[in-house]
C-alpha cells in the first residue's frame, strides 16, 4: 500500500553488501603460521610506540616466540578464524572476551615466566594464556569461574597437547594452595580488590599481573611485585604511550 | 471499508473522536520512544539507549515523504488510511522491540568490527516502523482537515504531554516490557476510537478492533519474551557463576534494580580496599541497576568489629582527622557501605541521602535483616531525595560531607555518563557543600582511579576553582588528596589543614599502602611510593592546577578537566577531539581507553539525524514538489523551510533548557523531564488551540506577537530564576512542580502558536507545502534534540538559551517580513 521509501531501500542493501562481505572463509593451516608472523610483526611494532610507557622498546624474545606457536585460531569460533590473528580481542561466548595479542604478549612479558617457574592463572577463559604460558613455564593452573568455559578450554588444551596446563572450575580469590607457592600469578578476570589470599601465594620476587577495565578493553595494568623480603608494591601501567599534556610547556 | 473512496470535503473540522484518537497515538509514540530509551539501558547501554532518539526522526521522516507521494490516494482513503496505521503502530511497537532484541548486537565491539555497524542499522530498521505509522496518522489529519490544523495540533500536543507524564507513572507502576504492552494497546484502541469516529463500516468490527488491543500482551505472554541484556553487562556475567542466583527485582523510572546472592562465590565489592586490610569483608549481596552498576549490601551482625575493612579505604581517612562522634552527611548512600563506614567511625548523627527509593526499599525493607538494619540504625536517618536538592534546602551543618562512589566503575570507563547533566560535581555544587561544613569540618569526595587520570584531575580542578571563587583562603592550604590502586578521595577542609591533619594522613596512608597526591607542603620525594605510576601524574597535576599556570594546564591536559558548572553540568565529559586520533593510532596497544564514547556518540547521533534529515526532508523538495517557473515560489520554499526549522528548533532549545535548569529544583532529571516535557507540551496545545480561532490572514500578526511574549518572557525569567530558587526549593515537591507549571504556562502558551499559525497560513497559500513544513518541524525537533545537548556542553545553558529566542525572533521577522511581490509573510 505505501511504496517504500527509498533510504530504507537502500539501507538494506547496504546492509546485505556488509553482510555478505563479512561471512566467514575457511583458511587453510599454513596460512595460520603465515598470520602468526605478521601478527609478532604487528607485536613488535606496537611496542616500539609505547616504548616510554613501558620501559622498553622490545618485549622478550622467549614471549613472542611462544605466541608464535600457540594456533590462536584454534582458541576462537568457527566463524572469527578467519580474524583470529587479527589485533585485536575477540569474543569467545559467555560474556567473555580473549585479550588482543598485543595486551596478552605485554602481560606475559611483565610476568618474566622462567622455564622452570609455576603460574598460576585466574580466568581460564578461552584457554589461549595459559598456553601461552605454558610455552614459557614448567607448570601452568588455571582457574575458571563460569562451568562451561572450563570445559571447553580444558578438551582444547587437552587435544593441542598442552599437557602442562591444569585447570578447574572455582573461586580465584583463594588461589591454588596445594600447589602454592607460583613464581607468577596473572588475573585476567579483573577483581574490584586484589585478593590477598593470592599475594600470600606468591613467592618472593614473584610478580602478579592484574588488567583493570573493561571486558574489551583494558584501561591499565597492576603490577604486584613481592621482593624477596616480601614487602609488596603496586605498578600500575597504562598501556598506551601517553602524555598528559598537549602542546608546549 | 464503509466511506473510503469519496473525495472528502476538506474544510469541516475534525470529528472530536478522531482528535482523542489523535491524542492517544500520539501519547503512545512518545511513551513508545521514552520505554525505547530505558528498555536499551537495560538490555545494552545508556549512551546507545540515546540513539534512539533518531529513530523517531527517521520514522517521522519517511511518513512526510510517503504522505507527499501518496497525498492524493491516501486522502481519498483517509478513514481505512488512519485505522491501518494506527492499527500498525499498536501491532509493530511491541513486536518490533521483540525482533529488535534478537539482534547480536554486541556495542563493545563498535570499534573494531563492521559487522556490529551492520547490526547497529539492522535494529534502526527494525525499530523505526511504529514511528512511520504514528506519524502518518497525524500528518493524514493535518492535510484531511485544512480547517482543523489548530485543533489536530493541540490534540497532537496534549497527547505527547499527557504521555511525558503518563510514561513516568507508567513505570512506577509496571515493569518496563509492560508498559511497551499498554503502550501497543493504546495504539490499538485509538484504531478503534478512530473507526468509530470516522463511521466507518461494518460497525461491529469495532468489537474486533477493540479486541486486538490485547494482541500485544497475548504476544508478550506466547513467545515468553522478556528483556535480553548483553552477555557483557555485569549481572549477565554474575548470573553464569555457579550458585549465583536473583533473589529480588524492583523496577521505577529510576532503574531496573535486581538483587543477586552468590553463595559460592561471593561478593567481595569493596573498592579501593587496602591490601593490607586485616579484617575480612563479609557476606554481600549485589544490587545491580539496569544489569549493571554493582552496589554491595553488606551482612552485619550489629557489632563494630566486624566493619572494621571500611577503615581500610581511601574514604576513610577523614575519620582519622576528626573529633570523636562527628556528625556526617552521606551523599548517595547505595547500598549503605558508607554508612556502616561513619557508624564505625562512631559518627553520631548520619544524614543518608540516597535518590532510589527502591534502592533504600532494598536495605530497609527486603534486606533488612541481613544488613543489620543498618538504615533504622538510631544514629541514622535515610532521606529519598537527590544529593544536591537535599544540600539546598538543608539548614543543617555537618563535620563530615561525604560523597560515596556513585558510578560503577565499568559505566563509568565507557564514557556513558558524558552526556549526563550531573549537577553533583559542579562549583555551585562544591560551594553549597562547603557551606554546610561546622568549623573544622571535610568534604570527602571518593573517584576511581581512572588512567590516564582524568575524573580525578576534573575534580582537583573543581575544588581548586571553587575555593578560588569564594574566597575562604588560599585553595593550597586547604586540600587533601589520596590514592590506592583503585580509587582516590579529596578532602577539602573549611579552615586552613594543620600540622597535625598532615600527620595523620601520612599515618593513615603508611599502614594502608595508600599514596598522599597532595597535601600542604608536599615535596616530590614524598609521592608515588607505593602504587607507582610512570610518573607522578595526580601530584604534578595538583602542583599545575595551585600555581599561577592553571588555565594553561587545563588548556593543554589531554582531557577535558575544565571545571563543570551549573551553566554546563558535564563532569563526566572528558573529551577532547584529538584524542580521537590518537587513540586510532594506538588502537593496536589499547588506546581505545583513551576514548569515553559518550561525546563522540552524541556527534555520530547528530551527524546522523542531520543525514536522514536531508536525504528526507531535502531531496523530497527537490525531487517531488512541482516546480513552478517564478523566482516566488523557490523563494517561498527557502522561506518555508527557515520559518518551519526556526520554530522547530526553537522549541526544542527552550525546552531542554527548562528541563536542564529544572533538574536541580525538582530533584531529578527524570521528574524534571516529565513535568517540564509535559507542562510545554499542554500549555502548548493550549495556545495552538487558541490560534485555531485566528483567521489566516491575521497570522503573521499574532506570530509576530508570540515571538515577542516569548523572548519577553524568558528574559524575565532568566532575572528573577536564581531568587526564585533561593526562595522556593525547600518547598514540598508537590508545591514546586505548580511552581514550575505556573512558570512554564504562559511561555508555552504563546511557544503553540506559531506552528499551526504558520501551517493555516501556509494551507491557504500553497497548500502542496503542508506535509513538507509537518515534515520539516518533525526533524528540526528531533536534530535540535541532539543538538542542544553538543551545545550545553559546549557553550552552555545560557547561550542556548540565547539560541533558541534568537530562532524565534527570526521566526517572528520571517512571517511578517513583506516580499518584492507585496505579499507578507510566509
Amino acid at each position: 500500500m505505501f511504496p517504500m521509501p527509498f533510504l530504507v531501500r537502500r539501507l538494506t542493501s547496504v546492509l546485505a553488501v556488509l553482510c555478505a562481505g563479512l561471512s566467514s572463509f575457511s583458511v587453510p593451516a599454513d596460512e595460520y603460521a603465515a598470520k602468526r608472523r605478521a601478527m609478532i610483526d604487528e607485536i613488535r611494532r606496537e611496542t616500539r610506540w609505547v616504548s616510554s610507557e613501558i620501559g622498553k622498546s622490545e618485549l622478550d624474545s622467549r614471549v613472542l616466540n611462544a605466541m608464535g606457536k600457540v594456533p590462536r585460531h584454534e582458541f576462537v569460533s568457527e566463524d572469527l578464524r578467519g580474524i583470529a590473528y587479527v589485533n585485536r580481542p575477540l569474543p569467545i561466548g559467555y560474556g567473555q572476551t580473549i585479550s588482543q595479542p598485543f595486551i596478552v604478549a605485554l602481560m606475559t612479558d611483565l610476568l618474566r615466566v622462567e622455564p622452570d617457574d609455576t603460574v598460576l592463572e585466574i580466568g581460564t577463559g578461552s584457554g589461549y594464556q595459559a598456553a601461552v604460558l605454558a610455552e614459557l613455564a614448567k607448570r601452568v593452573y588455571s582457574i575458571e569461574i563460569v562451568p562451561e568455559l572450563t570445559k571447553i578450554a580444558t578438551e582444547r588444551l587437552k587435544r593441542l597437547g598442552y599437557a602442562e596446563v591444569e585447570t578447574k572450575t572455582g573461586d580465584g580469590y583463594y588461589g591454588w594452595p596445594e600447589h602454592a607457592p607460583f613464581d607468577a600469578i596473572i588475573v585476567t578476570a579483573a577483581p574490584t580488590q586484589i585478593p590477598p589470599p593470592l599475594v600470600q601465594q606468591l613467592k618472593p620476587g614473584g610478580r602478579m599481573i592484574i588488567p583493570v577495565g573493561g571486558q574489551f578493553l583494558p584501561q591499565y595494568l597492576v603490577l604486584v611485585e613481592k621482593s624477596e623480603q616480601g614487602t609488596v608494591s603496586t605498578r600500575q601501567i597504562v598501556p598506551v604511550q601517553f602524555v598528559p599534556l598537549t602542546g608546549a610547556h | 471499508m464503509g466511506n473510503s473512496g469519496t473525495a472528502p470535503r476538506r474544510d469541516v473540522a475534525p470529528p472530536p473522536l478522531l482528535l482523542l484518537s489523535v491524542s492517544l497515538i500520539s501519547a503512545a509514540a512518545l511513551v513508545y520512544e521514552i520505554l525505547l530509551m530505558r528498555l536499551f539501558s537495560i538490555i545494552q547501554w545508556h549512551h546507545f539507549a540515546y540513539m534512539m532518539i533518531s529513530l523517531a526522526l527517521l520514522g517521522y521522516g519517511a511518513s512526510g515523504t510517503c504522505l507527499t507521494l501518496a497525498r492524493g490516494f491516501l486522502l481519498r482513503h483517509f478513514a481505512s488510511a488512519f485505522v491501518l496505521n494506527a492499527a500498525l503502530f499498536g501491532l509493530s511497537a511491541t513486536a518490533c522491540f521483540l525482533f529488535a532484541q534478537r539482534v547480536p548486537f554486541n556495542a563493545l565491539e563498535l570499534l573494531w568490527s563492521l559487522r556490529e555497524w551492520a547490526h547497529l542499522i539492522l535494529i534502526y530498521l527494525i525499530l523505526t516502523p511504529p514511528f512511520f505509522f504514528a506519524a502518518n496518522c497525524i500528518g493524514l489529519t493535518y492535510q484531511r482537515y485544512k480547517a482543523g490544523i489548530g485543533r489536530t495540533y493541540a490534540a497532537d500536543l496534549s497527547g505527547a504531554g499527557v504521555g511525558a507524564l503518563g510514561v513516568v507513572l507508567l513505570l512506577f507502576w509496571v515493569f518496563p516490557l509492560n508498559a511497551l504492552v499498554i503502550a501497543s494497546g493504546v495504539g490499538l484502541a485509538a484504531a478503534s476510537l478512530a473507526w468509530v469516529a470516522l463511521a466507518l463500516r461494518p460497525r461491529t468490527l469495532v468489537v474486533s478492533l477493540a479486541a486486538a488491543t490485547a494482541v500485544p500482551w497475548l504476544l508478550v505472554r506466547w513467545s515468553g519474551a522478556e528483556l535480553r541484556p548483553v552477555e557483557y553487562k555485569s549481572l549477565s556475567q554474575t548470573l553464569r557463576i555457579s550458585g549465583a542466583v536473583q533473589i529480588e527485582e524492583r523496577s521505577s523510572p529510576l532503574g531496573l534494580l535486581s538483587v543477586v546472592r552468590s553463595p559460592e562465590v561471593p561478593f567481595r565489592h569493596v573498592p579501593g580496599l587496602s591490601l593490607n586490610s586485616p579484617v575480612p569483608v563479609p557476606e554481600q549481596l549485589g544490587v545491580f541497576t539496569d544489569g549493571d552498576g554493582l552496589s554491595a549490601v553488606n551482612r552485619w551482625d550489629g557489632s563494630r568489629d566486624s566493619l572494621g575493612f571500611l577503615d581500610y579505604v581511601p574514604s576513610a581517612l577523614p575519620y582519622h582527622l576528626l573529633p570523636p562522634k562527628p556528625k556526617v552527611l552521606v551523599l548517595g548512600a547505595g547500598g549503605g557501605s558508607e554508612v556502616l563506614q561513619a557508624i564505625y567511625h562512631g559518627a553520631a548523627h548520619i544524614d543518608a541521602v540516597e535518590l532510589n527509593p527502591d534502592m533504600i526499599d532494598v536495605v530497609s525493607r527486603d534486606f533488612a535483616d541481613f544488613a543489620g538494619h543498618v538504615y533504622g540504625h538510631p544514629s541514622v536517618t535515610v532521606h529519598a531525595e537527590e544529593a544536591r536538592s537535599f544540600v539546598a534546602a538543608s539548614r543543617e551543618h555537618y563535620d563530615l560531607i561525604q560523597i560515596a562512589l556513585l558510578d560503577a566503575f565499568t559505566t563509568s570507563s565507557a564514557g556513558s555518563y558524558a552526556l549526563n547533566e550531573s549537577y553533583l560535581y559542579t562549583i555551585e555544587a562544591l560551594e553549597a557543600y562547603l557551606a554546610h561544613l561546622r568549623p573544622g569540618g571535610f568534604l570527602a569526595v571518593t573517584r576511581w582511579v581512572r588512567l590516564p587520570p582524568r575524573d580525578e584531575v576534573k575534580l582537583f580542578a573543581t575544588a581548586v576553582e571553587t575555593l578560588a571563587r569564594s574566597g575562604r583562603g588560599a585553595p593550597e592550604q586547604r586540600l587533601m588528596w589520596i590514592r590506592g590502586w583503585q580509587t582516590s578521595t579529596l578532602l577539602v577542609k573549611n579552615e586552613a589543614i594543620s600540622d597535625s591533619d598532615i600527620a595523620a594522613l601520612r599515618l593513615f596512608c603508611d599502614e594502608r599502602s595508600f599514596d598522599p597526591a597532595y597535601y600542604p607542603g608536599i615535596e616530590a620525594r614524598q609521592v608515588n611510593l607505593r602504587n607507582r605510576l610512570k610518573e607522578p601524574y595526580f601530584f604534578e597535576a595538583a602542583t599545575a592546577l595551585l600555581s599561577p599556570e592553571r588555565d594553561s594546564f587545563i588548556e593543554r591536559y589531554k582531557f577535558e578537566i575544565r571545571p563543570a558548572s551549573d551553566n554546563r553540568p558535564y563532569f563526566f565529559q572528558f573529551f577532547k577531539w584529538p584524542l580521537l586520533r590518537e587513540a586510532f593510532r594506538l588502537k593496536g596497544s589499547g588506546g581505545l581507553s583513551l576514548l569515553d564514547m559518550g561525546y563522540p556518540i552524541l556527534i555520530a547521533t547528530l551527524v546522523q539525524s542531520a543525514v536522514i534529515s536531508v536525504l528526507l526532508i531535502l531531496a523530497p523538495l527537490r525531487i517531488l514538489l512541482p516546480r513552478s517557473g517564478g523566482g516566488t515560489e523557490k523563494g517561498l520554499q527557502y522561506r518555508v523551510f527557515g520559518y518551519f526549522f526556526a520554530i522547530g528548533v526553537g522549541f526544542m532549545f527552550t525546552e531542554i533548557v527548562y528541563i536542564q535548569k529544572f533538574i536541580l529544583y525538582l530533584g531529578h532529571p527524570l521528574y524534571a523531564v516529565a513535568v517540564v516535557l509535559a507542562g510545554f507540551l499542554v500549555f502548548a496545545g493550549i495556545g495552538s488551540r487558541y490560534a485555531a480561532r485566528i483567521a489566516p490572514h491575521q497570522a503573521a500578526r499574532h506570530i509576530f506577537r508570540a515571538a515577542k511574549m516569548i523572548i519577553t518572557v524568558s528574559a524575565v525569567y532568566v532575572l528573577i530564576f536564581p531568587l526564585l530558587f533561593d526562595l522556593s526549593i525547600a518547598l514540598p515537591a508537590s508545591i514546586k512542580v505548580a511552581v514550575v507549571l505556573a512558570l512554564i504556562a504562559p511561555l508555552a502558551f504563546f511557544m503553540g502558536m506559531p506552528f499551526p499559525l504558520g501551517l493555516a497560513r501556509l494551507a491557504s497559500e500553497a497548500e502542496k507545502l503542508v506535509p513538507w513544513a509537518f515534515g520539516i518541524n518533525g526533524c528540526a525537533s528531533v536534530v535540535a534534540a541532539v543538538l542542544a545537548t553538543v551545545l550545553a556542553i559546549q557553550v552552555g545553558q545560557f547561550w542556548l538559551l540565547v539560541t533558541a529566542l534568537s530562532l524565534y525572533g527570526f521566526a517572528g521577522f520571517t512571517a511578517t517580513h513583506r516580499h518584492r511581490d507585496g505579499r507578507a509573510g510566509l
